[in-house]
């Protein structure tokens, strides 16, 4: 009875030495959110006034995009709006066209992996050049990210050397963070300084002010707007705030969620082409947004603010890997993105919930993750990907638990299945036996002794 | 008041002692406690795997069977758990109210918060682990969960505290998943076993000779893994209740 999720877990966790680091890495950026949140007496009011705000955001989203593109507008941008991947995708290319733009320069963007932005980009002869560390690292080995907000992290520095290696020419053998760190820049500063676009993602778009909000630790969202002559922003359609007020108790939460800083390095603000460039244009996307927030269960996965929190603190992900989650983005976010992006293709990822509920107790903006999960999983028959196994298993169990006296017959003899020889009960028949050694019954089940200790207690009163 | 006591499935045939304990520990508190044979399962392994609704006759049973008590309280906290927050939707898909799920508790909630126990209890004289179960911190606030910012607190700790002899020690992340998790221990069979050594190694860093929990699920889990792989050490392993009572 195993699941994509469950046979991917099963050789993330050959190498121990591996999954122990992994672990040890991720519970690290956990005790750092712990450590800045703790401090914060008024932490718990923030995570509850987030999530209103998102909530009323939310439920009156039309209102709010229309206020932001007409701010954005004012401001002398120009709005686009997506419908689905294809589209923005198509929208994209059509503006670099528009401006001869042959080299485009990327700040971290999920949406744009989402739509598979640069692939589409790449095969219609334009050179994308991701700017985030991590991503770029990725880029130059052609991997995807095993994180949202850290998406390089599965790799160590010496991964990182080997691959700077080979396509940086960096010093053989040299795998210092601090040397490698200074090649990447050296590099990326040639890409900055002759690409034609800057492209960045957005943690919020501002409705009153058309603001496009970046956090980043490392400057690349300002570089990639900085030199370029032309500005592409793209911004999925539940990213919007109300105002500076709303925006303020999302910073605060923010970079403490996801790791551990009280605020990240650059936040960024970008309101119109800067004085000299040519042009700044903002995508909105929808891509099912809109579809989900009308599914009454689910919408409120969609108050994320992409911090990561839930990633770190899971421990499934921990022991599993980013890579053991067939949806592009892992954890409990990425259970349940996957599941309102395409349940039927995505349905392997369930399993990994012990429903331990520590996401949702981290979760910024108070999304019930575990819960959501629970609640997919009811769902999975109604959609045609229940386990047919699992099935049968919950009909014998409901066959037997709702049956008193089958089951009082049968337990009664479960000590039996003591005296059963070793390599019955503790074989692969018996998934328990995998991880455990069999149990030993007592004689007699809590429902019989009590008889007897009542009969003796009833005694012991007439005897007095 | 007139309490009724649910065994839940796997603790009647695998932990007898647990419910005999919290048996004798309530008659013993003065209570009037009565156990209504023809007990089964609460329905929660069924619905973890997705279905849930595979338990309603259950939870019908479970609402005739204990309507007319002012409090039915079990030995396991997830059990407990499921009961108190998906029996009410549960049965009310079915037209029925269910008064008694609002009133099931844990024994640790029970006897710490409606009994408010304050008298010496037992004699355990050894270094005992606690073991923080997912459901009993983040679904019925045995304990404050550690990604909360509140004051902190440990209802399971109050009660061991009034055992004689007892050293209580936690493990580092002292409130973090086992592993266990119903079906997912069936589905998730390499990660359930990860978690559950780990979990496990932690508690035995601490140096006790007993780890402890409101769940006999997790202790379940924990030691079937410990023994699979020897790492055991001669730890034991006992039910919250089983302290409380020793020696009455």
């Amino acid at each position: 009875m195993s699941t994509s999720h469950s046979k991917a877990a099963m050789r993330f966790l050959e190498d121990q030495n591996y999954a122990d680091w992994h672990d040890k890495t991720f519970w690290g950026v956990r005790t750092k959110r712990d450590a800045m949140v703790h401090s914060l007496e008024e932490w718990e009011r923030l995570r509850e006034k987030a999530s209103q705000i998102k909530r009323h955001t939310l439920t009156n989203i039309d209102t709010y995009l229309r206020r932001f593109a007409d701010a954005a507008e004012k401001n002398g941008t120009i709005v686009h709006w997506a419908k689905d991947a294809d589209e923005f995708n198509k929208i994209v290319l059509g503006i670099l066209r528009d401006h001869d733009a042959k080299k485009l320069v990327k700040s971290k963007s999920m949406l744009t992996e989402e739509c598979e932005l640069n692939p589409y980009l790449e095969a219609n002869g334009i050179t994308v050049v991701e700017t985030d560390l991590g991503e770029r690292i990725l880029q130059l080995d052609d991997q995807k990210p095993s994180h949202i907000v850290m998406p390089a992290t599965h790799l160590s520095h010496d991964d990182v050397g080997e691959i700077f290696e080979r396509e940086i020419n960096t010093e053989k053998g040299n795998h210092d963070p601090t040397y490698l760190t200074y090649e990447a820049r050296l590099s990326l500063r040639d890409e900055f300084l002759t690409a034609d676009a800057g492209m960045t993602g957005a943690n919020f778009g501002v409705a009153e002010t058309g603001d496009i909000v970046v956090c980043t630790n490392e400057g690349n969202a300002d570089m990639s707007t900085s030199i370029p002559r032309l500005q592409i922003s793209a911004i999925g359609l539940e990213k919007i705030v109300p105002d500076y007020e709303a925006l303020s108790v999302f910073v605060r939460l923010l970079a403490r969620s996801a790791t551990g800083q009280p605020s990240t390095v650059y936040t960024s603000h970008f309101r119109k082409a800067r004085p000299g460039a040519d042009q700044m244009h903002i995508v909105i996307v929808d891509n099912g947004r809109s579809k989900w927030l009308a599914d009454p269960e689910h919408w409120e996965t969609l108050k994320c603010i992409r911090c990561g929190s839930c990633m770190n603190t899971c421990p499934v992900y921990r022991w599993s890997g980013g890579y053991s989650y067939s949806y592009f983005i892992p954890g409990p976010l990425g259970i349940n993105l996957g599941m309102l992006r395409d349940p039927r293709k995505y349905s392997g990822n369930v399993s990994a919930c012990t429903l331990c509920l520590s996401c949702q107790s981290t979760c910024p903006v108070k999304i019930n993750l575990g819960e959501q999960v629970y609640i997919w999983r009811q769902q999975l028959e109604s959609l045609g990907v229940a386990n047919k196994e699992k099935k049968r298993m919950c009909d014998s169990m409901a066959a037997l638990f709702g049956n008193p006296s089958l089951y009082n017959n049968l337990t009664a003899s479960a000590f039996m299945l003591n005296s059963m020889p070793g390599f019955l009960v503790n074989s692969g028949i018996n998934p328990w036996a995998y991880g455990h050694k069999m149990m030993k019954f007592p004689k007699q089940p809590f429902h019989k002794l009590i008889r007897k200790y009542q009969k003796n207690e009833r005694n012991e009163d007439e005897d007095v | 008041m007139k309490v009724g006591l649910f065994i839940p499935c796997y603790v009647d045939v695998v932990y007898p002692n647990v419910g005999m304990a919290c048996y004798k520990l309530l008659r013993h508190l003065g209570i009037d406690v009565e156990y209504p044979q023809g007990q089964t399962c609460c329905g929660q392994p069924m619905a973890n795997a997705g279905f849930e609704k595979k338990g309603a006759k259950l939870a019908r049973n479970y609402k005739d069977m204990f309507e007319g008590y002012d409090y039915v309280v079990a030995p396991s906290v997830s059990c407990t758990a499921f009961i108190r927050l998906h029996y009410p939707s549960l049965l009310k898909e079915e037209g029925h109210a269910c008064n008694i799920a609002a009133n099931t508790m844990d024994m640790v909630e029970f006897l710490h918060d409606v009994v408010k126990v304050d008298k010496p209890l037992g004699c355990f004289p050894h270094k005992v682990s606690l073991h923080n179960s997912c459901h009993g911190v983040r679904e019925l606030g045995l304990s404050s969960p550690s990604e909360i910012v509140e004051p902190k607190f440990n209802k399971i700790k109050d009660l061991l505290s009034l055992v004689e002899g007892i050293e209580i020690v936690e493990p580092e992340r002292d409130d973090e998943c086992c592993g266990f998790g119903g079906m997912f221990s069936i589905e998730e069979l390499a990660v359930s076993k990860q978690m559950g050594e780990r979990k496990f190694l932690r508690h035995k860093a601490t140096g006790a000779r007993y780890i402890t929990g409101a769940d006999c699920s997790c202790l379940m889990h924990m030691a079937g893994v410990a023994a699979k792989e020897n790492i055991d050490g001669g730890i034991e392993f006992r039910h919250v209740v089983e302290i409380l009572a020793s020696g009455l």
